[in-house]
């Protein structure tokens, strides 16, 4: 049972990491359509600042609480700042182009953003510091949950209801909904959409950067190609979901979060990948617009 | 003359990548010494980098502006200098003398080196042609079009291994095996658009790479198959300068055969089937197109391409493992596409040129050109959405006095 309990937990918490990395993904998808191959880049520059944050306060001898907090709004602040600079460098010239050129662009930015880092910081694994203090009265169930496991999951969830109340209840989140259900009557209507595009990419770098601070202690090292594999992973959670759809991004990511950690937890971890592709398409097949997805019916 | 609005922009602008690149480019961290490298200098050239820059950029995006109305108004063709000259008979037939020429003469003007990388450059020729197919003229996003390159690679060296089989008899066994993976993988995903069959393709060539890279009994796991034969010529024995020759000449003749018949399908029924399919598949359906046939034979016969490129590869390289069927090879195949023009022979063949042999001559600035390469993809994509040689659509023009319609 307490294996049973700790892959349960383990997944949990992949989840919730491809929950905030996804939700970027689908919230810009949501908007304009567009598959931001960059989004993972961002994740990794948002884990990158953090490292080096981090490491210039523990040389000046910050104690731990105060270099965690600044570490992790340097790492929200820069990745806000830097998926605001590439939408208007990469996305913004592309707006009335065919959909596939900006896909381009988008792995482009992808290819730039990647070798940058490579080439001012480092091609090896930098060990990352672990920012996130261990909480005593965890000892007893040490063997199931860790204390960053735990950290995970509550920002997780504190993230999740901030965005949900964000995109309910503000003039922002109404406009972003505007936006997303016909961009051309939400122009006519008095919605800034130029204004709500780089609001979108900014909250979702947000939620990205926060994922990159905590999967980056949690695993204890980064390298530059970290981004890539982690945006492929959430991209297909966001499209398990149904891409375009907040809680099925949450979803999404969750369900592939515990594919993966119970099948590798009982099957073998060589083929985890594999079983949640094959997951992926099983699901397709029965749900072509993924679990939370609707189905448009297209008009004549 | 830069107005003073102008200057006061581009110093914002550098001031802005001053502060985005202060983390990354200035502070370097070094945890095992303990030790914070300040590179105050590398700040200094963004700032100045940035600020010409930023004069450049926005030259470029008020020509492309004011380029797009004028289209808009009809008073400038909507076609570029190459796309006019390519319509032109006068000067296409001898530019393809031209260029056959050079093709010939190629091998025995440069090093075996050059003639490599140049192979190489034709295989991606052969497999962007495969994939313009599905994606540009049937209009289906395919992200794991490598899958099918690694199917036939695969197939020549297992057969070879196992049953001896030879390059000839593999390639179209290779062909014919492309083909039926398209169909296995065309069947569940028929119902699926746009994104959604995006992310499944990627997952399908993952799968097959996954499946290559772990299940060491049926092809030998990550360290690859070595010594597969380069392909005979009625058991003639060739030295290794000879054989790179004649590989070359092989690709160059597969390169014509792709074109030709990638040519006629295009203005097949079945072609026109699927650029019907790609403008609108309710339109299409109401016309009376199968759509699952379409669909089929669109992803079938693109596949086959690729599997062919994959035996020729495997030929070419005698070593294949599964490093070299990663996503990044079905991204950069969609570059391909993309990048020259979709739907449109010439561009690909630029596009396939361009984008495989660009890497291989910036190899002088080593580190720097998968940097230089992100911003060339950029670039293009923002001032030529359309790609290098974008299609011309086929459009019936009314002279004036309605008494001639001719067709271009």
């Amino acid at each position: 049972m307490d294996y049973f309990l700790e892959l349960f937990l383990g997944g949990l918490t992949r989840g919730s990491i491809y929950a905030l990395i996804a939700l970027g993904y689908t919230m810009v998808y949501g908007i304009i359509q567009l598959i931001n191959f960059a989004h993972g880049e961002i994740y990794m520059i948002g884990a990158f600042t953090a490292l080096i944050v981090a490491g210039v306060l523990t040389l000046l001898g910050w104690n731990q609480v105060a270099i965690l907090v600044i570490a992790s709004l340097a790492a929200v602040i820069y990745s806000c700042a830097y998926g605001f600079t590439v939408e208007k460098l990469a996305y913004k010239p592309l707006r009335q182009a065919p959909r596939l050129s900006a896909l381009i662009s988008a792995i482009g930015m992808s290819l730039f953003l990647q070798n940058y880092v490579l080439l001012a910081q480092t091609s090896d694994f930098l060990p990352f510091p672990s920012l996130i203090p261990e909480f005593k009265f965890i000892a007893p169930y040490a063997h199931i949950i860790r204390s960053s496991e735990i950290v995970i999951l509550v920002t997780t969830a504190v993230v999740m209801i901030l965005l949900t109340l964000l995109i309910k209840f503000t003039r922002i989140g109404k406009a972003m909904r505007a936006t997303a259900q016909d961009r051309d009557m939400a122009m006519l209507v008095g919605v800034d959409v130029n204004r709500v595009i780089s609001v979108t990419f900014i909250v979702g770098s947000a939620t990205a950067a926060i994922g990159g601070v905590l999967i980056a202690s949690h695993i204890g090292q980064i390298n530059f190609y970290i981004g890539f594999i982690a945006g492929i992973k959430a991209f297909v959670a966001a499209v398990l979901g149904g891409i375009g759809s907040i809680p099925g991004a949450v979803l999404g990511s969750l369900v592939l979060g515990w594919t993966e950690s119970f099948f590798t937890g009982y099957v073998s971890s060589d083929y985890e990948d594999v079983f949640a592709f094959l997951f992926l398409v099983f699901i397709l097949i029965f749900r072509p617009a993924g679990i939370l997805g609707r189905s448009e019916t297209e008009k004549v | 003359m830069p107005s003073l609005a102008e200057i006061k922009k581009s110093l914002l602008t550098s001031i802005w990548f001053m502060f985005l690149t202060f983390p990354v480019m200035v502070i370097r961290v070094n945890t095992i010494y303990k030790t914070v490298e300040w590179r105050w200098w590398s700040l200094f050239y963004v700032g100045i980098g940035s600020f010409f820059l930023s004069f450049l950029w926005r030259y470029l995006i008020r020509r492309k502006e004011t380029g797009q109305k004028k289209v808009q108004s009809g008073r400038a063709p909507d076609k570029s200098l190459l796309r006019s000259a390519l319509d032109r008979p006068g000067i296409f037939i001898p530019a393809l003398i031209v260029l056959a020429a050079v093709a010939v003469i190629f091998p025995f003007l440069f090093s075996m080196y050059q003639t490599n990388i140049m192979i190489n450059a034709l295989i991606y020729v052969v497999v962007g042609l495969g994939l313009n197919i599905v994606v540009g003229l049937a209009g289906l996003l395919d992200l794991g079009y490598v899958a099918f390159y690694a199917v036939g690679a695969y197939s020549y060296a297992l057969l070879n291994y196992h049953f001896g089989i030879g390059f000839w008899a593999a390639l179209p066994i290779g062909a014919g095996l492309g083909f039926l993976f398209g169909i296995l993988l065309g069947f569940p995903v028929l119902r699926l658009r746009g994104d959604y069959l995006a992310i499944v393709t990627l997952g399908f060539g993952e799968i097959i790479r996954l499946i290559l890279e772990n299940w060491n009994e049926f092809s030998f796991g990550p360290s690859g198959i070595a010594n597969i034969p380069r392909p005979g010529f009625f058991g003639i024995d060739f030295s290794l300068q000879q054989a790179t020759t004649y590989i070359y000449f092989l690709m160059i003749g597969l390169v014509i055969f792709t074109i030709f018949v990638v040519n006629r399908l295009q203005n097949s029924r079945i072609g026109r089937a699927w650029i019907a399919l790609r403008e609108d598949e309710i339109a299409c359906q109401a016309m009376g197109i199968d759509k699952t046939k379409t669909k089929l034979t669109a992803f079938a016969l693109g596949a086959t391409w690729a599997g062919m490129g994959g035996v020729v590869f495997a030929a070419k390289t005698t070593f294949i493992n599964p490093a070299s069927f990663t996503i990044w090879e079905s991204i950069i195949i969609l570059c391909i596409v993309v990048l020259g023009g979709m739907g449109s022979i010439v561009g690909i063949v630029t596009g396939a040129l361009t984008l495989i042999l660009l890497p291989e001559y910036l190899r002088a600035f080593s580190q720097y050109r998968m940097l230089i390469f992100g911003i060339i993809l950029v670039a293009m994509m923002v001032f030529r959405p359309g790609g290098i040689v974008s299609t011309v659509r086929r459009t019936y023009q009314f002279e004036a006095l309605g008494s001639k319609n001719d067709k271009r």
